[in-house]
């Protein structure tokens, strides 16, 4: 290689420049060729279902077909216009708000209790975070399946052995102010496992023999958990987060199932909506357009959390 | 209390003495018997007779006169052995077109050089920040405008290119010493030779922790085949059980229901019981999903 180069440089530079930045450029393209075959394959399908798509929702956001069967007609924005005027999608928003931090902050607080419990690896904790992991492995639908008889009225599970402390049986997943809630339930059972693993990861990460350091001063356990172990785990706490958020979006197999959004739109969220206007309603158009804001969110939401962690990376 | 000071024999002495963690330990083990109660629940239901009545349902005390009516029901009514079928057809092709596509993606970002390597590379990351399940209704169009709708190829085909799986290809690759494929290229070995015969043999571990995260998730799907199969007879594991819960729900054959359910998740819970070293460590990798 470095035999060949001093002879090709004087005759590359005669040439005329923009011969040059041509050659040069085929010369590249030429050396590229075999990366760009071999990603070939993938490129071809995310360019049909990531890039396609998202370019898709962005026009079919800005059509609108006044019967399932007539032409299309450009609206502009008056399908997000529709959407954001829609009472049935602002619910759904806000119910996701509800529905997002009321699973994240409980699955995420449980799943730092059960890593920290059993952090230490012997047979009894393996037993124990088996348990625990256990639901993140079943179907939603099928978790769901379990729940409904859990939540039912009168003969099921919570109320054969709990309601008899109550003084009114709650309809659990017909009444509109506490439907969300039993949702929520099964979100954070079927979670809590998945984010335990990451903290047990994450605690791996905390230094032997700063810990020492601080038994030996003589730090009680919530001293040190405030001041070692949380500042290490920052970085998880993160990014745990994010797939909580994530997750809070994209799991509503369960509200398929058990309520269908009901009672009265109470558990109804944006991913459900969103399937409603496709499946039910045959309004692409809105359904294209409720995504659209949803994507925007998102990619906001994991742009700022991106941003946040290169900014401690190159702070520290 | 014996039994708690021997878990904790293993601490560091100075904090022995300290009670604070084994109440935690005490309500993480309370709270992982909470954890059970559903599957517990529906071990007793699915052998519990129809003639204990309504009322007995919820009792978590098995019942004396074990049955396996509830088994035989629920294999009668829903159409389980062609749902499973189904639901391997998809895992399976998805996961080898994947292996294809991200062994070869994963190489070229390992190993080559190109014009352009870090655009095409946030291109990939893209696919991350949009989660596919979002994009339902696009590709759904997409589907049925390439003629796939109620096809099981339809359901695989948004997954058939995957972003996680290529970084994690990536990573296994890089990790190999280029030492081997020298020795390789003296030898005269083509590129499609030296990724499938060094390569792909030295990355086993990863493939397999990518089969894992591929095969559950997909496994558990069920918005999208919902939404682009129509005939029952191509209906995943997910979308028969929603239809048969439905369906057993209206007559309140509770245990027929803990009978399906347990169908469903039987082949996941016993694979995982087997390897379960290997599942948890590819979940931790699989954040990035």
């Amino acid at each position: 290689m470095s035999l060949a180069e001093p002879a090709a440089l004087p005759v590359a530079a005669s040439a005329p420049p923009r011969l040059l930045l041509l050659k040069r450029f085929s010369a590249r393209f030429k050396a590229s060729l075999p990366a760009y075959l071999l990603l070939l394959p993938s490129l071809i399908f995310l360019a049909l279902f990531t890039y396609g798509a998202m370019g898709r929702v962005i026009v079919d956001a800005l059509y609108q077909r006044a019967t399932p069967k007539a032409p299309v007609r450009f609206v502009g924005f008056e399908n997000i216009n529709a959407v954001l005027a829609d009472p049935a999608f602002t619910g759904a928003v806000v119910n996701n708000l509800v529905y997002a931090v009321g699973t994240a902050i409980p699955s995420i607080g449980l799943a730092l209790l059960f890593a920290l419990a059993l952090s230490r690896t012997n047979a009894v904790n393996s037993v124990l975070r088996a348990a625990l992991f256990l639901p993140v492995l079943i179907p939603m639908v099928a978790a769901s399946a379990l729940f409904l008889f859990i939540f039912l009225p009168n003969v099921g599970l919570l109320d054969y052995y709990i309601g008899r402390l109550l003084p009114v049986l709650p309809n659990w997943l017909g009444d509109y102010d506490i439907a969300l809630y039993a949702i929520m339930v099964i979100t954070i059972w079927k979670n809590a496992g998945y984010y335990m693993l990451f903290f047990l990861a994450g605690l791996q990460a905390v230094p032997e023999d700063v810990m020492e350091a601080a038994y030996l001063d003589g730090a009680g356990p919530w001293q040190r958990l405030r001041h070692i172990i949380l500042p290490e785990l920052k970085p998880t706490f993160l990014f745990v987060t994010v797939i909580a958020t994530l997750n809070a979006v994209t799991q509503v197999d369960h509200v398929f199932v058990m309520t269908k959004g009901g009672p009265s739109n109470a558990t109804n969220l944006v991913l459900f909506y969103i399937y409603q206007q496709a499946v039910e309603h045959y309004d692409i158009g809105k359904a294209s357009a409720a995504t659209l804001l949803t994507l925007a969110a998102l990619m906001g939401l994991t742009a700022l959390s991106f941003r946040t962690m290169a900014n401690r990376e190159g702070g520290s | 209390m014996k039994l708690i000071d021997r878990l904790f024999k293993d601490a560091p002495l100075a904090t022995r003495g300290e009670i604070t963690p084994k109440l935690g330990f005490a309500l993480t083990v309370l709270l992982a018997i909470i954890w059970l109660i559903p599957f517990l629940w529906m071990g007793v239901a699915t052998l519990r007779p129809a003639s204990d009545g309504i009322n007995a349902m919820a009792e978590l005390m098995p019942s004396l006169k074990p049955t396996l009516d509830n088994v035989r029901d629920a294999w009668e009514i829903g159409d389980f052995p062609r749902y499973a079928l189904n639901t391997t057809i998809i895992c399976t092709g998805i996961l080898l077109v994947q292996f294809v596509t991200i062994t070869l993606a994963g190489f070229a970002f390992a190993r080559l050089e190109f014009a352009g390597k870090t655009l095409i590379f946030y291109l990939f990351l893209m696919q991350l920040m949009l989660v596919p399940v979002l994009l339902i209704v696009p590709n759904l169009s997409l589907v049925a405008q390439l003629g796939l709708y109620d096809t099981l190829t339809g359901v695989m085909m948004p997954f058939f290119a995957s972003a996680f799986g290529t970084f994690l290809m990536r990573q296994a690759f890089e990790a190999i010493p280029t030492e081997l494929e020298d020795a390789a290229l003296i030898d005269g070995a083509s590129l499609f030779q030296r990724i499938r015969h060094i390569y792909v043999p030295l990355s086993m571990p990863s493939f397999s922790a990518f089969a894992i995260i591929s095969v559950t998730s997909h496994w558990n799907d069920f918005l999208w085949p919902l939404m682009v199969i129509n005939s029952p007879d191509k209906r995943p594991l997910t979308v028969g059980l929603s239809v048969f819960t439905a369906t057993a729900e209206g007559t309140q054959a509770w245990g027929t229901i803990a009978a399906g359910t347990l169908m469903v998740i039987a082949p996941l819970l016993v694979t995982f019981l087997i390897f379960q070293k290997r599942f948890i460590s590819s979940f931790v990798t699989s954040g990035i999903k």
